[in-house]
């Protein structure tokens, strides 16, 4: 099958693939971020993730729309704000649920697995209602639409490298957030054990609460920094659910580093694969290998050495 | 008294279910028409998957989000059979390859597929409907119960391998049927299963295998077996402390509740007529722990309860109100998460029975067993 192209024309198809799978993989850290803080953390099944993340998708379609009305003059950095809205606004979401809903199953975690998916579908039908059926795209202003010419046959799409920049910019405020701050020592305590952080004074509502909250942001930006690549759907959400999950439980839970590469893997061996295989075979091959893998080593590839 | 307990029937069981008989035997044979019939005969192949979630996770603790792996499975197996048997080459003439399927013609493949072959024959087809869910079943449990992956791994990987089936059965589309499924079945050994007449037998075929589960349901559940499950969802550590091999256990009633879900999958294809990748994804397989849960994650009657009225408040609301069916649906599970944890049996449990016992032994004093038979009915409502 190589026959055809030149070694110029493969080395370019390699790095475009390549490039395609590293955006992907921002694609899947971002999802995934949210997700490992609060299940990675707080081992709460959030299956209403993805809906949290059209949310945030939403917020920035209202901004956007916002902007291209009132003040136009500002356009080219709405985004900005849009990113800021939607983390406060999906943050603000997820404490609510949080108080109404999750505080009271912390010790029983498969229902919370029940109770979110519930929240997911009323979510997902709050949507239908406000944003309509149909798929909403936002407007992108204009310097990050086209693409950078590497060379004469490699072109790299600009909205693919901002959503890079996110993720890693994303990434390094969690890892600050979670292993640098006082904060993070506090989600940290109370997930290994609640009693005890109560006893030494970290008011556990609290930090439950916050954790929650800010996970459910993360996702509301990553949501955000979505359409930027795409248009989304009421229903779009469930879509990501699985992956989103299977990239955190394959990273080994408790382990930021972990989620990064477990994305990192998956997206790489998707992005390959699909230009040897149909798009649904590279799909089914990848997870199925993920699957293989996590029968083969249930904590993941990164877990952490505790004894229970 | 007719109805007596013993080790396996408790006086309550039997009656909850002579009442869940008589509703299936007579009551909705008798009340509805076949049209309607059929859709409850469709509501109750859930029932069967119901019935393997109280087992697996009412009494294992084990959730599986991909029951509707085995139930597509089942269904698959079932209507690949009769798939064939509606593509004879004279039936099949105007093709380009006749005495295949349809869709195979359609996505060019111009001969049946090696492990189409074996479907001619209904002995192994009927066969392959519990044999391969169930070994399916067996390696997963294999695979991950050894490692004593549980709970919320277990969770999360059944329900990637429900999205792995999908996304192959919609991307084979030759092989397969693709997005739309298999369709247009039409008999089952020269046996029109289309005719009115088909539908009442296959509906009273239906709840005669439903009956079949549920009695071996009820003897696990109340034989040793069923107990250890039970100490194991409560305490794992000390089973296996006190000399049990919980991984076998939890394969074992993992196969039970997958076996289970096969019947209800095939008797969903002889009486819907097609099987699609719709019955085996994500959002089916979740759906179909909502109806245990609504029915009582304890409780193996409660769980056919739960799938009736689930779906028929499904079709009822989607009819009427389609923008308020995924509202209800999702206050469902919320509502039974947090305030009704075990379920229409439950409350059955905690505000009928006694009420009840409290009447029939009011009324056993004065009068004795002539009053039963309203005591039953009250329960029935």
């Amino acid at each position: 099958m190589f026959a055809d192209y030149t070694m110029g024309e493969l080395g370019a198809i390699f790095a475009m693939q390549g490039f395609a799978g590293l955006i992907l993989f921002s694609v899947f850290v971002l999802m995934a971020l949210g997700l490992a803080i609060i299940f990675g953390q707080m081992g709460v099944i959030n299956m209403a993730h993805g809906e949290f993340m059209i949310l945030g998708a939403n917020v920035t379609y209202l901004t956007s729309n916002l902007f291209a009305n009132y003040i136009p003059s500002l356009f080219s950095i709405y985004f900005f704000l849009a990113m800021i809205l939607a983390f406060f606004v999906t943050a603000a979401l997820g404490m609510l649920v949080e108080w109404s809903l999750i505080r009271h199953l912390y010790k029983r975690p498969l229902d919370t697995l029940l109770a979110t998916w519930g929240l997911s579908l009323i979510l997902q039908q709050v949507y239908r209602s406000v944003f309509g059926a149909r798929e909403v795209g936002v407007t992108i202003p204009e310097w990050m639409m086209g693409s950078l010419p590497l060379t004469d046959l490699i072109e790299i799409p600009i909205n693919g490298i901002f959503v890079m920049v996110l993720a890693v910019g994303i990434s390094t405020a969690v890892y600050i957030m979670m292993f640098r701050s006082s904060w993070g020592k506090q989600v940290r305590a109370v997930t290994q054990n609640r009693v005890m952080a109560g006893a030494v004074g970290i008011n556990t509502e609290r930090t439950d609460r916050l954790t929650f909250g800010i996970g459910c942001g993360v996702a509301g930006v990553a949501g955000s920094a979505f359409t930027m690549i795409g248009s989304t759907g009421p229903t779009a959400g469930q879509l990501y659910i699985v992956d989103t999950f299977l990239v955190v439980v394959f990273g080994g839970a408790a382990s930021l580093l972990g989620t990064i590469a477990s994305a990192f893997s998956i997206s790489q061996a998707q992005s390959i694969m699909e230009f040897f295989l149909s798009g649904s075979m590279a799909k089914v091959l990848t997870l199925l290998t993920v699957v293989g893998i996590l029968m083969l080593r249930p904590q993941g590839l990164f877990a952490l050495k505790l004894r229970k | 008294m007719l109805l007596k307990g013993n080790r396996f029937f408790s006086t309550s069981d039997l009656v909850g279910f002579a009442i869940l008989a008589v509703l299936i035997f007579v009551i909705l044979p008798v009340g509805l028409d076949t049209f309607r019939l059929n859709l409850f005969g469709k509501y109750l192949t859930y029932a069967f998957v119901a019935i393997g979630l109280v087992l697996c996770w009412g009494a294992g603790g084990i959730l599986s989000l991909g029951q509707g792996v085995f139930f597509g499975l089942g269904g698959y197996c079932m209507a690949m059979f009769l798939k064939l048997e509606a593509s004879s080459p004279e039936a099949t003439k105007i093709q380009s390859t006749p005495g295949i399927p349809d869709f195979m013609d359609w996505n060019q493949l111009t001969e049946l597929p090696l492990w189409w072959e074996p479907f001619h024959s209904l002995t192994f087809s009927l066969f392959a409907v519990i044999v391969i869910p169930v070994v399916f079943a067996f390696i997963i449990g294999v695979a991950m119960f050894r490692r004593r992956v549980g709970g919320v791994y277990f969770a999360i990987i059944t329900q990637a391998i429900a999205a792995i089936l999908t996304i192959l059965i919609i991307g084979q589309q030759g092989y397969t049927g693709g997005v739309n499924g298999i369709t247009d079945l039409r008999t089952l050994k020269g046996w029109d299963i289309r005719t009115d007449d088909a539908k009442v037998l296959l509906y009273f075929v239906n709840g005669a295998l439903l009956f079949v589960c549920l009695f071996i349901a009820q003897l696990i559940r109340k034989s040793k077996l069923g107990r250890i499950l039970i100490a194991m969802r409560d305490q794992e550590d000390r089973v296996r402390f006190s000399g049990y091999d919980v991984a076998n256990f939890k394969i074992f009633v993992f196969c039970a509740g997958a076996a289970f879900s096969a019947v209800g999958g095939a008797m969903f294809t002889l009486q819907v007529g097609f099987m699609s990748p719709s019955f085996v994804g994500i959002v089916p397989s979740i759906e179909m722990v909502i109806f245990c849960a609504v029915g009582g994650r304890l409780s193996i009657i409660g769980a056919v309860y739960g799938a009736l009225l689930v779906n028929l408040a499904k079709t009822t609301f989607s009819e009427l109100f389609p923008e308020l069916w995924l509202l209800g649906l999702g206050a469902v599970f919320i509502a039974v998460v947090l305030a009704f944890p075990n379920g229409l049996a439950g409350l059955y449990k905690d505000h009928v029975e006694p009420r009840l016992l409290a009447l029939f032994k009011k009324k056993m004093g004065d009068d004795g067993s002539a009053e039963d038979f309203d005591a039953i009915k009250t329960a029935a409502e």
